[in-house]
């Protein structure tokens, strides 16, 4: 599909969000509320590269996978849950068989990174020198390597 | 049907695009041009937009300067050796000396780096580090969000076109484009504008059919945008006759670079034999890169590109012995083996996940299939096609300097990550980079230009016309027939790009013709591409998103049409394992290493192609 909505699970997000969070996040435009059913769809499915961004932010976990249909046999399922500070994914076989891993997506809260935290650069005197933004705290050694006399 | 509204918005400087490079572009300008108005567009939302959107599992471009692993130096030499000889030193050492910098402030801002008991970062590589990556995006776009104000973030609005100045053709004045979720024009005026958008995906006929066109192993929201906007401008573009085809698992196209590297693991062809070894003499063909170590990436893709030819496959990835090598019969370090080749995956190819899930793949059990993709034209990652740009002062010849780091051949055009031709091996960390240093520059810019630039009331008018056409098209023509998608009048955009795709396939050596092309077979590709130009006019779009796949597949072809006119100007196979020049097959380093450059002129409709010479930096 590859995407799919099931539709006893989807909202659109009443409550939640103005629209449905899949139409918001879809970085391929494919996501849609189907004013019908009033309830997200894929509307271009051939061009979905199966990326999880609906999957991962909608809310009652209505969006699912069903892999390609020219190559991926029926049957089985890989389906992420949030949780905190990352995702526990659950990966169901054709055959049965199935695995569950964790992993942490994010040290930090969300909405927490400070931009210039300490930055001490200059703003007028080294915007003509080599050095980025934050550089002398951040780049890990001492001095910026340039090219050396005699190469 | 009316021309909608034409909203306009001056900025001092117009990032285009809201991947790593467009976010490191954003928190770059706003540091040195705190006073500056710095302008984001992008046509999805910059928490998931771009390759990395998805998520990744390892940072492949990270020198390690603190710990002594690797220096600028270093990175050139390998870059250039894994490109066959071709990449602009300056452009790389650049990337190479900031991009710790970056990483280190990617995990400042949340990203889990692996890391090894006594604090250091975890490797998998000499540049690799392992990543817990499935948020770099969101962790990446967060503090550009914050830098320049989330009310100068304009999202889901593609842009098409280019503006030059109304006096002067060779200085940039912003960008139009249209809302995707909304009927209006979005003109954006800008002092500087910084091209960070996407290289090209499907624009080679792809070996998946039907859905499996979406699983593209470069992001399929990457529609060669980067080169559609700058080439029919005028701007100078190079290398763009460079692709890259990766050795992925099949289908599913998940990453092979944590098996090569971190779980030690080889590619066994039908009968058991290992092509690094059948093959060892044919890296002799290709000296001095043959003897390159590590082998460079064409070259182990024509060492199994041949072994594939010969009828010698399937090739399979020995996943199972590599990992009953790690574990070593303990079952405590089989889980853990386990846990790392999933997360491989899941945090950056899902798709693959499910692929070995559908086929009882367990990597542990069952040795998995790969295969060499479909071409790619890109400037990250392992391309090099993009702009011919300006180096930085303290590191470039004269012949690659003209003012402002990063800068194109047009005034105030800047470019990073795709956009940059020549300077291979960024990655996700040193596009990101790359951002940063055109951002700088283009502040600086800013500074010495603070003039005004004039965009023409009848440009604009024009290019709105031309941006909505394909919905005017649709409502004039539907009439015509009884089936919307069969109609004389038009094609679609889907038809556009399946037509794109034959052609690159079948005369740029895609996987139907192996990789494989000629002069006749070029000249006539042009041809039929110059024809599928002139038809893009009469595309059809039903709603706005079609109107988006009008526009994109138009980037395709511009990118499609240049990588073609490269291809017949360098007469020699400086690739072999990413394509193959069969009248002129073999490496020619004494006539041929140079970058190849074009520039395209509106005003004739002409091409013209030209070599810039390579220049030795570092000795």
């Amino acid at each position: 599909m590859p995407t799919f909505v099931e539709p006893n699970a989807c909202n659109a997000c009443a409550g939640e969000h103005l629209g449905p969070l899949c139409v918001y996040i879809c970085p391929n435009d494919l996501m849609v509320l189907d004013p019908g059913m009033n309830k997200g769809a894929n509307q271009e499915p051939e061009m979905c590269s199966e990326c999880y961004a609906c999957v991962k932010l909608c809310p009652t976990e209505a969006i699912h996978i069903r892999g390609y249909a020219d190559f991926v046999p029926l049957g089985a399922s890989v389906q992420p849950k949030r949780v905190d500070g990352g995702f526990t994914w659950t990966v169901k076989f054709r055959d049965g068989r199935e695995l569950q891993f964790t992993y942490p997506s994010r040290t930090t809260p969300v909405g927490s990174s400070d931009p210039y935290k300490d930055f001490t650069e200059d703003r007028v005197n080294d915007l003509g020198g080599q050095g980025l933004a934050g550089e002398s705290k951040w780049l890990g050694v001492d001095r910026l390597p340039t090219l050396q006399a005699g190469n | 049907m009316a021309l909608p509204a034409v909203e306009t918005v001056e900025c001092d400087i117009l990032v285009i695009g809201g991947g790593m490079s467009g976010c490191g572009a954003a928190f770059e300008s706003k540091y040195w041009g705190e006073d500056l108005k710095v302008v984001i567009v992008e046509k999805a939302v910059i928490e998931r937009s771009g390759a990395t959107g998805e998520g990744l599992s390892a940072i492949n471009c990270y020198m390690g300067q603190r710990y002594g692993w690797n220096t600028p130096e270093d990175f050139v030499k390998y870059v250039v050796n894994d490109m066959m000889g071709l990449a602009r030193e300056d452009l790389v050492y650049d990337v190479g000396r900031h991009v710790d910098s970056s990483v280190h402030l990617l995990e400042e801002w949340g990203l889990p780096v692996w890391k090894k008991d006594n604090g250091e970062y975890e490797r998998i590589g000499r540049w690799q580090i392992p990543i817990h990556g499935e948020s770099i995006k969101p962790v990446t776009a967060e503090p550009a969000r914050k830098a320049v104000g989330p009310e100068n973030i304009y999202e889901r609005i593609s842009i098409t076109h280019l503006l030059t100045d109304a006096n002067d053709s060779g200085r940039i004045a912003g960008a139009i484009g249209f809302g995707v979720r909304e009927n209006k024009i979005w003109v954006f005026k800008a002092k500087a504008v910084i091209v960070t958008c996407g290289g090209a995906s499907n624009v080679f006929r792809p070996r998946s059919v039907n859905e499996g066109i979406g699983r593209t192993w470069y992001s399929v929201f990457a529609t060669g945008s980067a080169y559609g906007l700058m080439i029919p401008i005028g701007t100078e573009m190079t290398q763009m006759e460079h692709r890259f085809v990766p050795t992925r698992f099949k289908d599913g196209y998940g990453p092979v670079g944590m098996w090569f590297q971190y779980f030690h693991a080889h590619i066994e062809n039908s009968l058991g034999e290992d092509y690094t070894v059948t093959r060892d003499s044919e890296l002799r063909k290709y000296e001095p890169y043959g003897s390159a170590i590590p082998t460079p990436t064409p070259l182990r893709n024509h060492q199994m590109f041949l072994d594939i030819k010969e009828g010698k496959g399937p090739m399979y990835m020995r996943t199972d012995l590599a990992m009953q090598e790690i574990a070593g019969g303990d079952p405590a370090k089989m889980d853990k083996v386990r846990e790392e080749a999933w997360e491989d995956f899941l945090d950056m190819t899902i798709a693959q996940a499910l692929t070995w899930a559908s086929q009882n793949i367990a990597p542990e059990d069952t040795p998995s299939e790969v295969v060499l993709a479909e071409p790619y034209i890109m400037g990250s990652h392992s391309g090099e096609a993009g702009a011919w740009v300006s180096g930085p002062e303290d590191l470039a010849p004269p012949e690659y300097y003209w003012g402002y780091n990063k800068m194109t051949t047009i005034n105030g055009l800047f470019a990073a990550g795709d956009g940059v031709g020549a300077a291979p091996h960024k990655f996700s960390s040193g596009s990101f980079t790359e951002g940063r240093l055109a951002a700088k520059s283009a502040v600086r810019f800013v500074r010495d230009n603070p003039g005004a630039v004039t965009v023409s009331g009848d440009q604009i008018r024009q290019l709105s016309e031309a941006i909505w056409a394909p919905l005017e098209t649709f409502d004039k023509h539907k009439g015509a027939s009884t089936a919307e998608e069969i109609n004389p009048n038009y094609i679609t955009p889907k038809q556009a790009l399946v037509r794109l795709q034959k052609i690159m396939d079948e005369y740029g050596g895609g996987t139907s013709t192996w990789y494989t092309v000629n002069q006749a077979g070029l000249e006539r590709g042009i041809v039929l591409i110059e024809m599928l130009r002139e038809d893009l006019a009469h595309q059809a779009a039903r709603s706005r998103h079609e109107l988006l796949r009008s526009w994109e597949v138009v980037h395709r072809t511009w990118t499609g049409e240049a990588h073609l006119r490269h291809l017949l100007h360098r007469k020699e196979t400086r690739w072999p394992g990413y394509y193959y020049r069969s009248d002129y097959p073999d490496l020619d380093d004494q006539n041929w290493r140079v970058f190849v450059n074009s520039r395209y002129d509106a005003a004739s409709d002409k091409w013209s192609l030209s070599t810039k010479p390579y220049i030795n930096i570092f000795k």
